[in-house]
């Protein structure tokens, strides 16, 4: 029974990284039919600028605020400087720029950062079975899917963009600035996923750090429904539980397998995600 | 000296492509006036209005509100200018709730007192929205989100409406309902209204004026009363 409750809230904890990270990726798909491969990467470069503040100040939570900044003006600067260019032609083109920057983004931080880990700091203590770190990576998504919610559901920013994602045509009949609106949902998801890979990261910071968990969060997205952020949420903390009772149970080997395993039974049942409701595609 | 015309159109061309979809069309509607743009499929009305309303580039030509050229702005700046355009279909968006489509509509104006204002004003216009505000717009009628579409219009505050086929898909009875409110809405409040309809007959008894399209080129305007009573017209261009 204890080591249920173990792997159960190590599960939570996890998850709630991989649903963070899942949510930035549905909050861009919702409004741009993109995944954006560089989230992974537009994290990276925020906990990296963290991780610098951190060293400058000696405080973790000032480099805490520094790397959800960097989030907001990379994913600002992405859509408007690079996905801008491309909008309203094959979202092809747009995702195989996220792949380009996500290359460009890792080989970058490399070269100003070193391929080496550093070490990087956790938020709080994280030693023993639920410590504060995990509540914190669980109590900080949640506030942050709360606020998200908040935002899309009871302010006029967040209906603007909502309109804006659904019918853009309609929208901007209504006077709302489509290309403003998918400029904030891109530096919106950026934060979160730059709270995603605050939380993932310790206790090592090196470039290829969020490979992993980033290749969790697509499949958690999936499993959720694309479409839909509480779809995302739902299959982040699905996949986290998931993976954490397979490596208890069954051993740590088979965590990947046991992932992969997830996707392809939701998949196979749903094949549009949990909790999206499956639509006629317009041709 | 006449009153200035609300809105005047000078020589706008548009194309597809090499594909010449309106060829300089001139038009002018006086403030308050109702006029009909008729024409058969492709005549380009529909490239028409998204051309008035921003949607789409204008390659030559000038349009005028009120004497100012609104011509090369862009589609979310006309509510600025009193200029609201309801789309085919309605444009409606059924991923929100009637209220929500609603409030979008104001959502331009600075005061929250005289959105609410708005609000209550359109819901008394369209009592079936009123007892669906919480719903999502998905559930409507055809008739209901028409009425939805026209209501979000309205809360622009627009002095010209552009409407496209409000009648598209709806049943005769539902037809005459909107048409009547446009009449009402004339006047109560000075409204002008530029209505596209591929219903001649229908668009033809609520309108002062009519323009009728023939592949890109005004044909033909006159009073509604007389392109009504005109055989070699009707027969030619409007299908009845």
């Amino acid at each position: 029974m204890d080591q249920f409750i173990n792997l159960t809230l190590n599960g939570l904890s996890q998850g709630a990284v991989y649903a963070a990270l899942a949510l930035s990726l549905v909050i861009i798909y919702q409004a741009t039919r993109v995944v954006n491969f560089a989230q992974p990467a537009l994290a990276l470069i925020s906990v990296y600028i963290a991780y610098t503040v951190s060293q400058a100040t000696g405080s973790y939570w000032l480099g805490f605020g520094a790397a959800l900044l960097t989030g907001l003006v990379l994913g600002a600067a992405t859509e408007r400087l690079l996905i801008r260019p491309v909008h309203g032609r094959s979202p092809l083109n747009a995702i195989i720029i996220t792949l380009g920057l996500l290359l460009v983004l890792q080989g970058l931080a490399g070269m100003i950062w070193s391929n080496e880990p550093h070490s990087f700091a956790y938020p709080m203590d994280y030693r023993g079975r639920f410590s504060p770190s995990d509540w914190f990576a669980l109590g900080s998504v949640g506030a942050a899917a709360l606020m998200l919610f908040a935002l899309y559901r009871f302010t006029p920013l967040g209906l603007r963009m909502r309109a804006a994602a659904f019918r853009p045509e309609a929208a901007r009949l209504s006077g709302v600035r489509v290309g403003l609106m998918l400029t904030a949902g891109w530096a919106i998801a950026s934060v979160i996923g730059a709270l995603a890979g605050m939380l993932a990261a310790p206790p090592f910071i090196f470039p290829n750090v969020l490979d992993e968990v980033f290749i969790f969060a697509i499949a958690a997205a999936v499993v959720g429904g694309l479409e839909n952020p509480f779809g995302a949420l739902a299959g982040g903390v699905l996949l986290g539980l998931g993976m954490s009772y397979v490596s208890g149970y069954a051993g740590p080997e088979l965590t990947t397998l046991a992932a992969l395993a997830i996707l392809v039974v939701v998949l196979s049942i749903r094949p549009d995600g949990l909790f999206s409701r499956p639509t006629a595609r317009k041709v | 000296m006449a009153e200035q015309p609300i809105l005047t159109v000078e020589g706008l061309t548009a194309a597809y492509g090499a594909v010449t979809a309106l060829n300089k069309v001139n038009m002018t509607v006086p403030r308050g006036g109702i006029c009909a743009v008729l024409g058969a499929n492709g005549a380009g009305k529909t490239t028409l209005l998204r051309t008035l309303s921003g949607l789409k580039r204008a390659e030559a030509g000038r349009v005028l509100l009120e004497g100012a050229d609104i011509t090369r702005i862009p589609a979310e700046r006309h509510v600025h200018h009193g200029l609201v355009h309801v789309p085919e279909g309605g444009g409606v968006i059924v991923e929100l709730t009637v209220e929500e489509n609603l409030r979008l509509g104001g959502l331009w104006r600075a005061g929250r007192r005289e959105r609410a204002a708005r609000m209550a004003e359109v819901v008394e216009l369209f009592p079936p929205l009123r007892e669906r505000l919480s719903r999502p717009a998905a559930t409507l009628s055809g008739g209901e989100r028409q009425m939805l579409a026209i209501g979000r219009a309205l809360m622009a505050g627009p002095r010209v409406l552009l409407l496209d086929e409000p009648s598209l898909g709806l049943a005769p009875l539902v037809t005459r309902q909107i048409m009547d409110m446009l009449l009402q809405l004339r006047a109560d409040r000075d409204l002008t209204v530029v209505l596209v309809e591929q219903n001649a007959r229908s668009a033809l008894s609520i309108t002062d004026h009519g323009f009728v399209l023939n592949q890109g080129e005004v044909v033909m305007e006159d009073s509604s009363r007389r392109l009504l009573a005109d055989d070699r017209m009707r027969h030619a261009y409007l299908g009845f």
